[in-house]
């Protein structure tokens, strides 16, 4: 199979069969992140942009150090310092570090659609490392990289969202992918976050319902996706942190209605105490170490295939250490 | 003298469909008959009107021309080219100019260059309030001593419900028709396209319709409170429209138009392609259809185009950044005939009906064809095919949606004060 996007925007147009082809690809590069000596020379010689036009450390660092494992160069760009701040159009940003010649472009920023806005504008491959509120790809696979790892397979999942919905590209990502395996979605948070249209996002025929009572929303979960809170600010409407604690935070009370052996994932980063109790955080059940280590991998497995050129399967680099069937990264 | 010969004169004022012979002499028209029956003498200049209907002149109540302030995205010189190739014989261009049309001197200015420059009538709105800011009443008097032919603070609706009832107690003693831009700007902060499941799965943030029909129900109740005459511009949402119905019901003078691009496109069609972001935003399905059910009944009483040229540097951003509005004089008529009538919904009549008398009538004045009224007609095929092509535009802007777009029939001429402003 060859991937037939130049970009990677979102995962709402990918079918099943196209991102059971993005996470196999993943799985040699999970295996290089065990090895003691990580860095490759598969993509030595190219050079890719990272354009953060929105304040983010772990995925700047997630794809930057995915790109440096893969021997290539990065040009960062970032907003504090960016001439963003002096008044030039995101169009005028890109084009000229486009003329610095890098491979691909990843970037994240504020606006929704801003990615494809660039990649309409761009001959080289853009990969969006998050878009306002509409998309975070490359975490919806690494997300579904763990979920698999752990439960084996990503068929018919009972997953249980709760936080900010409305305002999460992060769940987006994660509906649009796992909806296409069979998994049944139930959105849980306060009303004014989880709008009844989120229940028509998915392709046909989802299954997507929303629960306003954590313990109804968790019964039976298999998989529990908490979302950041951020207390200082977003959030439109603001809520208090105490309402949301008292409602929504997910502690090991709660946790127990969903079933005994349901995963626990977080974006990250956390707010401790806040959506999640340090004990669910810190739990055997808890994924979140796992999310980041996996999310280097899904990274480098992104640029390997859209700065490669099209290439075959087979040419995907082979890691001595394979995990066979399906692994269990805890073990 | 000019005699448009042998067309279809399609005329609501006077129930008129039948082939006739239109002269004109001057500005004014001068005999409308049965074909043949005027005798030409050699200095008549003739235009071959076989196969073409003759109306009224078009009149589009909504529209930006940018000047004064903002002349990189258009100016009255090349907005009324567009409009005469739209098929436009007078087009009222609202206030939100820079500076705003709120008193007599930028209305005098906007009418001297009018005379100077453009192709087709230009008929300005002034503001409701200074700067439209909603604080004080502007000058609206003097305004119309200048010649405004209504009151609006376009772009958004007058502040407060206490200011718009002051200004319809003022403009009811000037016989001055409001017209509202409706929204609840608290409802609608923020927001880039309307509220749904496709502002949902794009992430983007969307207004409710009630944002617009809020505003509606305030203004209507409004109505009833001063008895002024309320003109609803650009009605998108199917809940604004029962309010206008509700209205109409009760004897109300409340009138509403719809443009082109609300009974075209849907929110669906949004797809981070900034040619697809105007205010009020593009609505559901089930709102555009009881838009196309309003303009067949009668409920709605005009097309209007809400013409909004932005020069590309604006709209070529992040669909978040760019600002509100789209071209539209030179695709409105033809997608009336597309959308309305080739698709069964209205008679011809009834869309020449919704440019000509319809918006003649929010404004208070007549439209006909007939002896001593002005010569001001819209000459248009209902067959011929043609494909939009916005770099060919006389405007300034090139923020359509309808690019490339192939259309059955559109504007052939367009006559105005007895001159061929445009032919194709």
């Amino acid at each position: 199979m060859t991937f037939r996007f130049r970009d990677l925007l979102a995962l709402e147009p990918l079918s099943a069969d196209e991102l059971t082809f993005l996470l196999d690809q993943s799985r040699p590069f999970q295996a290089i992140q065990r090895n003691p000596l990580k860095k490759l020379a598969t993509l030595r010689g190219k050079t890719v942009a990272l354009a953060f036009f929105e304040n983010s450390t772990r995925t700047r660092i997630s794809f930057g150090t995915a790109a440096s494992r893969l021997g290539a160069d990065t040009m960062n760009l970032q907003a504090e310092s960016s001439s963003v701040k002096k008044g030039e159009s995101l169009l005028d940003t890109v084009h000229t570090l486009d003329a610095m010649k890098p491979d691909c472009l990843v970037m994240r920023h504020a606006a929704s659609g801003a990615a494809d806005f660039v990649a309409r504008h761009l001959e080289i491959p853009v990969i969006n490392a998050g878009d306002g509120t509409h998309e975070h790809p490359s975490q919806g696979l690494l997300d579904a990289l763990t979920i698999r790892d752990r439960k084996g397979s990503l068929s018919n999942l009972n997953i249980t969202i709760l936080g900010d919905i409305s305002h999460s590209r992060v769940a987006r990502s994660n509906i649009h992918l796992l909806a296409k395996f069979g998994c049944r979605f139930t959105l849980c948070g306060p009303a004014m976050w989880v709008p009844r249209e989120l229940e028509s996002i998915g392709p046909p025929g989802a299954s997507i319902r929303r629960v306003f009572r954590i313990e109804e929303a968790l019964e039976d979960a298999d998989v529990v996706l908490v979302l950041r809170v951020q207390t200082e600010r977003l959030h439109e409407p603001a809520l208090s942190a105490a309402d949301y604690i008292l409602l929504y935070q997910l502690n090991s009370e709660r946790l127990r209605h969903a079933k005994s052996d349901a995963i626990v994932l977080h974006p990250g980063p956390m707010n401790r105490g806040v959506e999640i109790t340090p004990e669910v955080a810190d739990s055997p059940q808890s994924c979140v170490l796992e999310q980041v280590t996996n999310g280097i991998a899904v990274r480098m497995s992104l640029l390997f295939l859209l700065t490669s050129g099209p290439t075959e399967e087979t040419s995907a680099p082979s890691a001595e250490a394979q995990p066979k069937e399906s692994a269990n990264a805890t073990d | 003298m000019l005699l448009i010969k042998g067309g279809r004169v399609i005329d609501p004022a006077t129930q008129t469909d039948a082939t006739r012979d239109v002269l004109l002499d001057g500005d004014k028209i001068v005999e409308v008959v049965q074909p043949g029956k005027i005798s030409q003498d050699v200095s008549t200049e003739i235009f071959e009107a076989t196969g073409l209907i003759v109306a009224p002149g078009f009149i589009d109540l909504h529209a930006h021309l940018r000047e004064p302030g903002q002349e990189s995205s258009e100016t009255i010189e090349t907005g009324t080219r567009a409009a005469a190739s739209g098929g436009f014989t007078a087009i009222c261009c609202m206030p939100n100019t820079k500076p705003v049309n709120d008193n007599a001197s930028v209305t005098r200015f906007i009418l001297d260059r009018a005379k100077a420059t453009a192709s087709v009538r230009v008929w300005p709105i002034g503001a409701a309030s200074v700067g439209s800011k909603g604080e004080a009443i502007a000058e609206i008097a003097a305004m119309k001593q200048a010649g405004i032919v209504a009151v609006s603070d376009d772009g958004k609706p007058i502040a407060t419900a206490k200011l718009t009832r002051q200004v319809m107690d003022y403009c009811r003693s000037l016989d001055l028709v409001v017209i509202e831009h409706s929204e609840d700007v608290s409802l609608a902060a923020g927001a880039v396209m309307r509220e749904g499941v496709t502002s949902t799965r794009l992430g983007l943030a969307g207004m409710p319709a009630a944002a617009e029909s809020v505003c509606v129900a305030r203004d209507v109740q409004l109505v009833e409170l001063t008895g002024a005459r309320l003109h609803v511009a650009h009605l998108s949402a199917k809940a604004s429209l029962e309010q206008v119905r509700w209205a109409k019901q009760r004897g109300l003078p409340v009138t509403c138009e719809v443009t082109p691009h609300h009974f075209t496109l849907i929110d669906e069609d949004v797809q981070y392609d900034s040619r697809y972001k105007m205010n009020p935003p593009l609505a559901a399905r089930e709102d555009r259809d009881a838009l196309i059910a309003g303009l067949a009944d009668g409920a709605v009483d005009a097309i209007a185009t809400d013409h909004a040229p932005h020069e590309p540097a604006l709209k070529d951003v992040e669909f978040d950044r760019a600002p509100f509005g789209i071209l539209g004089f030179e695709t409105g008529m033809a997608l009336a005939l597309e959308q309305l009538v080739h698709a069964g919904k209205i008679s011809l009549m009834r869309m020449v009906e919704l440019f000509t008398t319809g918006p003649a009538r929010v404004l208070g004045i007549e439209r006909k064809i007939a002896a001593g009224q002005p010569a001001d007609l819209t000459v248009f095929s209902t067959t011929h095919e043609w494909t939009y092509d916005v770099k060919q535009s006389p405007s300034k802007s090139r923020n359509s949606p309808f690019d490339g777009r192939t259309f059955k029939g559109g504007p052939v001429a367009t006559i105005v004060a007895g001159r061929i402003g445009y032919k194709m």
